[in-house]
């Protein structure tokens, strides 16, 4: 799409969306959100930006295969259920600290980083997806 | 609802804090090791030298890790993990024994087989489609279906490994394959819908997943339309399994893809849907499988006679193998269909027989193309004069296959002739030694024609440059291939020659299902059902 008002917008809105992803992320602790959905919208967002500037461009910026983040992030899920091998408790068991970093508790857990990698597991597979099927069009 | 139960959950267990014994982690460590692995292999995708090394490792620790949790299972019996220490009825229940555990080593041996062939077989372009991250996530399926004891969690690793079927099945995307795999997948969704259907069913009905908490309630039951939900879960899983009415999807796909996923297909994914099938209707519904066994009885009995004659027609040695792969299934569902300690002992023990040789068999066509350039039965000849001691394996292998002593073949199929004839179903016995018969005229045949027989002109003159092309079909025919088929073959010989040890596990096995007590007192100890 080559029209001037959408690939100045499509910047800030690919920013925009990918704060937004983060933020749904790690809201979904306690609240509606989490890894999944907010790995759907930063796969929007770098489709969005695919479809502004082309696939080169957000294969560029993405530095890694998509598919190699959703291994990374599969591979960061999978830790998450081991760590619980280390504390004595069955597969999977929740474990939290909470550390005091220049005064907030900022609690931690497992679950939150089962929740990263399912976030990038979406996030790699949806836009490898996402790619693939623009680099169709393109060509 | 029709059962609620009448005892309120005890919540103080959950606050129990007792962990679990280190042992006890091997329930969930094969699934967890390959997944982690197909990770891995996926972060180095663009590595693909080093794939393999990853790869074959990993599948050999499988195997150890399954042979250390079969012996657990088999010396303390089931053992059960609930995931996120969650109350058994509410979490996922990882739940071995004896049954479970017995498939996922067997299987695990056949894939490590298959990916050590795999390292010759295949190409560059089929490393960088990504076969080996596929292979650990077939076979975390494989083995996360193997040892779950969640109903809703099986239909999972049903998809995670059909999904890694679907990636194998198009390695390479030539448009023979991609028309295979359209009417895999089809059909291949359909039985799993069918299946998603059922599991939503049977939480209407019953308000739990877990299987030692539904094999309590549907024996408590009343009034519950459960021959329904039975016969659902029979068509999903007779599709999975290939057998009969619902069976075309095999041959029409098995033959496409490259030989060393024909071979994992046809060793694995089939005996998949035959646990399942075993699991649910044996162990959940006893009632309901007695009053469907004159079904399945029949449905064993056409897919066996079928698919022998279907062996008797093929002239590729590719689809006479797949023929093969179904006709294992008739054999392992006329053992369904008894009912009976020892038939479901033989039904058992041919799915072991079954997941190593119909690997070898797929291994062995493969050489066999790699050595003449062909599948072709009619332009195929004298590979005895080229590799006698591969023909020597390849006849080892098919005697296995047709039943003929003194290899694994054997011992499966007298235990179910036998429960057979013991129930008073003589037309069963006699479809599994009539099809027994004429796989064993099939598979002669082919010895006959592709090895015996002089290798005719027109093929001499062809196999050169069909040998020496890159891709198809064989792939080289050094001892990275040879390897893992004699492997496999002197597996299948102790096997047949030592049968006590997996008999007796097969025995254990079925007795486990049929009195699912101990299974059940491992997801509940000392009684603390809801």
């Amino acid at each position: 799409m080559n029209t001037l008002i959408f690939r100045t917008i499509a910047p800030f809105l690919t920013a925009l969306m990918l704060v937004f992803s983060v933020f749904v992320l790690l809201r979904g602790h306690n609240e509606p959100g989490g890894g999944f959905i907010g790995g759907l919208i930063a796969a929007s967002a770098f489709a969005i930006y695919g479809i502004a500037y082309g696939v080169a461009a957000v294969r560029r910026a993405l530095w890694f295969h998509p598919m190699a983040v959703a291994g990374f992030g599969l591979f960061v899920s999978t830790l998450s259920g081991l760590l619980s091998i280390l504390a004595g408790v069955p597969f999977m068991t929740g474990l939290w600290i909470t550390p005091h970093l220049f005064g907030v508790e900022i609690a931690l857990s497992s679950v939150m980083s089962f929740d990263i990698g399912v976030y990038l597991v979406v996030v790699g597979a949806i836009t490898s997806i996402a790619l693939a099927l623009e680099e169709k069009e393109s060509d | 609802m029709a059962a609620t139960p009448s005892t309120p959950v005890d919540l103080s267990l959950a606050f129990i804090l007792t962990p679990p014994p280190l042992g006890n982690w091997l329930v969930i460590l094969p699934p967890v090791l390959m997944i982690t692995l197909g990770a891995v292999l996926m972060m180095m995708r663009h590595a693909t030298r080093l794939h393999g090394l990853v790869a074959v490792p990993g599948l050999a620790a499988l195997v150890v890790l399954d042979a250390l949790l079969l012996w657990k299972v088999a010396v303390e019996g089931p053992i059960t993990m609930v995931m996120g220490r969650w109350l058994p009825p509410f979490g996922i229940a990882f739940t071995v024994d004896v049954f479970g555990a017995l498939l996922a080593l067997v299987s695990a041996m056949a894939a490590l087989a298959a990916g050590i062939a795999a390292l010759s077989d295949i190409s560059e372009t089929g490393r960088r489609y990504g076969f080996f991250p596929f292979l650990m996530l077939l076979m975390a399926g494989v083995s996360g279906a193997f040892l779950t004891g969640d109903l809703f969690n099986l239909y999972v690793w049903f998809e995670v490994l059909l999904i890694s079927s679907f990636g194998l099945l198009i390695l390479g995307s030539e448009r023979e394959q991609i028309d295979g795999a359209l009417k895999y997948a089809l059909l291949n969704l359909l039985g799993t819908t069918f299946f998603l259907i059922a599991v939503g069913y049977t939480y209407a009905i019953f308000g739990t997943l877990n299987m030692a908490d539904l094999a309590v309630r549907a024996r408590e039951v009343s009034g519950a339309p459960l021959m329904t939900l039975a016969g659902l879960f029979l068509l999903a899983f007779a599709m999975k399994a290939a057998a009969f009415p619902v069976n075309f999807w095999l041959p029409a796909s098995y033959h496409t893809p490259r030989l060393t996923v024909s071979a994992l297909f046809g060793g694995l994914l089939t005996k998949v849907g035959i646990y399942a099938l075993m699991r649910v209707m044996i162990m959940l519904f006893p009632v309901q499988h007695e009053a469907w066994s004159f079904v399945i009885g029949v449905v064993a009995f056409l897919t066996m006679v079928l698919a022998s004659l279907g062996m008797l027609a093929q002239n590729d040695l590719r689809r006479l193998a797949g023929y093969a792969v179904i006709l294992g299934i008739g054999n392992m569902l006329a053992g369904i269909a008894t009912g009976t300690v020892s038939g479901l002992a033989g039904a058992v023990l041919y799915a072991l027989h079954s997941i190593l040789a119909m690997t070898a068999l797929y291994l062995a066509v493969g050489r066999a193309a790699a050595l003449s350039g062909q599948f072709t039965l009619s332009s195929l000849g004298g590979l005895y004069q080229r590799a006698p001691g591969f023909a020597f394996v390849s006849l080892a292998l098919m005697l296995a296959v047709a039943g003929l002593p003194p290899f694994s073949g054997l011992w499966p199929k007298i235990m179910l002739v036998k429960a057979s004839i013991d129930i008073g179903a003589w037309w069963l016995a006699a479809g599994i030694l009539v099809s027994g018969f004429l796989s064993t005229v099939a598979l002669g045949r082919v010895f006959l024609i592709a090895y015996w027989r002089p290798a005719p002109a027109q093929a001499e003159g062809k196999m050169p440059a069909a040998a020496a092309g890159p891709d198809r079909p064989g792939g080289s025919a050094g001892w990275l291939s040879f390897g893992p088929l004699v492997g496999l073959t002197v597996i299948i010989t102790l096997f047949g020659l030592f049968p006590e040890a997996p008999m007796s596990l097969s025995q254990t096995a079925a007795i486990g299902l049929m009195e699912p007590a101990a299974y059940i007192g491992s997801v509940f100890p000392a009684g603390g059902r809801p």
